[in-house]
């Protein structure tokens, strides 16, 4: 039977939902899906998993620095000759994976938007060049590792029980000394299911205000950012959309004052719904809009948060 | 300090791809190269470190011969050698031969400090720094928007995760990919690069690798449905709401 190991993160005692569209994906293609979860309020989130595709879960307990969590990963797959290595494509994912590879002499390929598996042969689709080209990648890896683009595959629904076991880390070489999460407990705007980000448009960094509320009248938004407001100091990095900043591909994208330049289109020309409010009509950004409107942002978004707060208000 | 920053030729970010007759390489006409932007950053850290410590910084290519171009632009921004591992497929080259290519070189050189970018542009892989500090057994951690580099080998760095800003402590040896935040490089001025004319580059054969990336196909992604301007001024946003909720099923 053909085992596959799955990076599971999880908050506040559940998993994620990343971790359970990788969980999905691992399940169309093997029988036998290990979860392997770390941190702080592992135990809480282990049981559970059955019920997303994994007949396994390991707790690693103790200090969870990624490369020692890495090192589990690979004797994970090494003890159940599993046949690949799976993670969502979230910070973490993207830092672990490459590490557990390189225990396995494999490489890695990640942010994948498509797995196939062919018997033991696995096929991946991966971007190349800020998303312009798609490339289809046969691995020759004696073991797969890939991290999964986010909101791209789908949780599955089992009615398994995971067996549940713990083994301790080794020690790592890392030492986290702390965490300064976000205020307010906002979204991530690599995870949230609706962006709403502002650019130059804006005129002034006072005026990303209306951005700030149109993503509290969607309630389940995070606030993104163009790169020319970021550099400007307006924003933090961590909202910034594009090339150099985050890819993201939530269910609906509103841009308010982003001219659309290629760079930014690179970050989030794959969201199911965009929406973009524009001063002027030639706008790059309506080229990938799925509905625009042409007006001031400033005339325009007050009447949209209104309009948004009545609808979220009735449901 | 032994200082060396790993730097990736890539094409120039606005570059329009064409796919050959084959549907599975890449055109390689009139495409021009940069080095990849993080890189740049990953140069800067170990010329700034350098310029806090003493000691020397190589930047170490994987690429073609042609690399010379972009390695002579680093070391006009300060770095005071090259080397190019050569390979003129390193495009192809797979994440993992490319790290046991560059742990050689390293573990060669005797470094104790390696800067990477967080990505390569062309790929976005980002894999090679992990990897070779896992080859290497050093410490390393990615995506760095803040280091400190204790004279004693302590180090601190904060990295920009997906929940916020994570703080580490460690100690040297050890690999750091480079985030945006990180620093600004400079400008290579006149001077910098008259000098870079005369610091040395050293050329070695990459080693040969099995690539276990093969291409099978390369896309366009799929065209978006084409959209529409659903009115004017805030008196479209009815339109736009209705749109939302009866066309798109969202809201």
């Amino acid at each position: 039977m053909a085992t596959i190991v799955v990076y599971v993160e999880h908050q506040g005692g559940n998993a994620k939902r990343a971790s359970l569209e990788a969980l999905g994906a691992a399940s169309s293609c093997a029988e036998d899906v290990v979860a392997v979860l770390a941190g702080e309020g592992a135990a809480g989130a282990a049981p559970g998993l059955g019920s997303s595709g994994a007949g396994k879960a390991i707790v690693l307990t103790g200090a969870a620095s990624p490369d020692a969590v890495a090192a589990a990963l690979a004797a994970a797959v090494k003890e159940r000759g599993a046949k690949a290595f799976v993670a969502s494509a979230t910070s973490s994912g993207r830092d672990i994976a490459p590490r557990v590879a390189a225990h396995l002499d494999s490489t890695l390929f990640s942010d994948c938007v498509g797995l196939d598996a062919d018997g033991d042969a696995f096929t991946l689709t991966r971007p190349w060049l800020a998303g312009k080209l798609l490339a289809k990648l046969r691995s020759n890896a004696p073991v797969l590792c890939a991290t999964l683009r986010r909101n791209v595959f789908q949780p599955m629904s089992a009615s398994l029980t995971a067996d549940v076991s713990e083994v301790s880390l080794g020690e790592g070489k890392l030492t986290l000394t702390g965490i300064a999460a976000k205020e307010g407990g906002a979204l991530d705007v690599a995870e949230a299911p609706v962006v709403v980000s502002g650019g130059r448009g804006l005129k002034e960094s006072e005026h990303f205000k209306l951005i700030e509320d149109l993503a509290a009248a969607f309630g389940d938004a995070a606030v993104g950012a163009s790169r020319a407001v970021v550099d400007a100091g307006w924003r933090p990095h961590a909202e910034q959309v594009g090339q150099t900043g985050k890819t993201v591909a939530p269910q609906l994208y509103v841009a308010v004052g982003i001219s659309g330049a290629i760079q930014h289109l690179a970050g989030m020309k794959t969201s199911r719904v965009i929406v973009a409010i524009n001063k002027d009509p030639e706008a790059p950004i309506f080229k990938v809009a799925d509905y625009g409107i042409v007006g001031d942002a400033f005339e325009v978004v007050p009447v949209l948060i209104e309009e948004v707060r009545k609808i979220k208000a009735q449901a | 300090m032994n200082i060396v920053a790993c730097m990736k030729r890539v094409p120039t970010t606005d570059l329009q791809p064409k796919i050959g007759a084959d549907g599975k390489t890449l055109e390689a006409t009139g495409i021009q190269y940069m080095v990849s932007f993080y890189d740049e950053i990953a140069v800067e850290e170990a010329v700034k470190t350098r310029e806090a410590h003493g000691g020397e910084v190589t930047v170490i290519t994987l690429g073609p011969s042609a690399a010379s171009k972009e390695l002579r632009e680093c070391l006009a921004k300060g770095a005071d050698k090259g080397v190019i591992l050569v390979d003129d497929e390193w495009q192809s080259r797979d994440a993992h031969a490319t790290a046991r290519a560059l742990q050689g070189k390293i573990e060669e050189l005797g470094s104790e400090l390696v800067f990477c970018g967080r990505v390569a542009t062309d790929r976005d892989n980002a894999a090679v720094g992990p990897m070779l500090a896992t080859l290497l057994g050093w410490a390393c951690v990615t995506d760095a928007i803040e280091l400190e580099i204790g004279a004693d080998g302590a180090c601190t760095a904060k990295r920009e995760a997906d929940g916020g800003v994570e703080s580490y402590s460690f100690s040297l040896p050890a690999v750091i990919t480079c985030q945006k935040a990180l620093n600004e490089p400079r400008y290579a001025g006149l001077k910098g690069i008259m000098a870079a004319k005369k610091k040395p580059i050293e050329e070695v054969p990459a080693p040969a690798a099995g690539n276990q990336a093969e291409v099978v196909a390369l896309e366009l992604p799929p065209e978006r449905k084409e959209g529409r301007i659903v009115g004017e001024g805030a008196e479209a946003v009815p339109a736009l709401l209705e749109a939302l909720r009866n066309e798109a099923k969202i809201l």
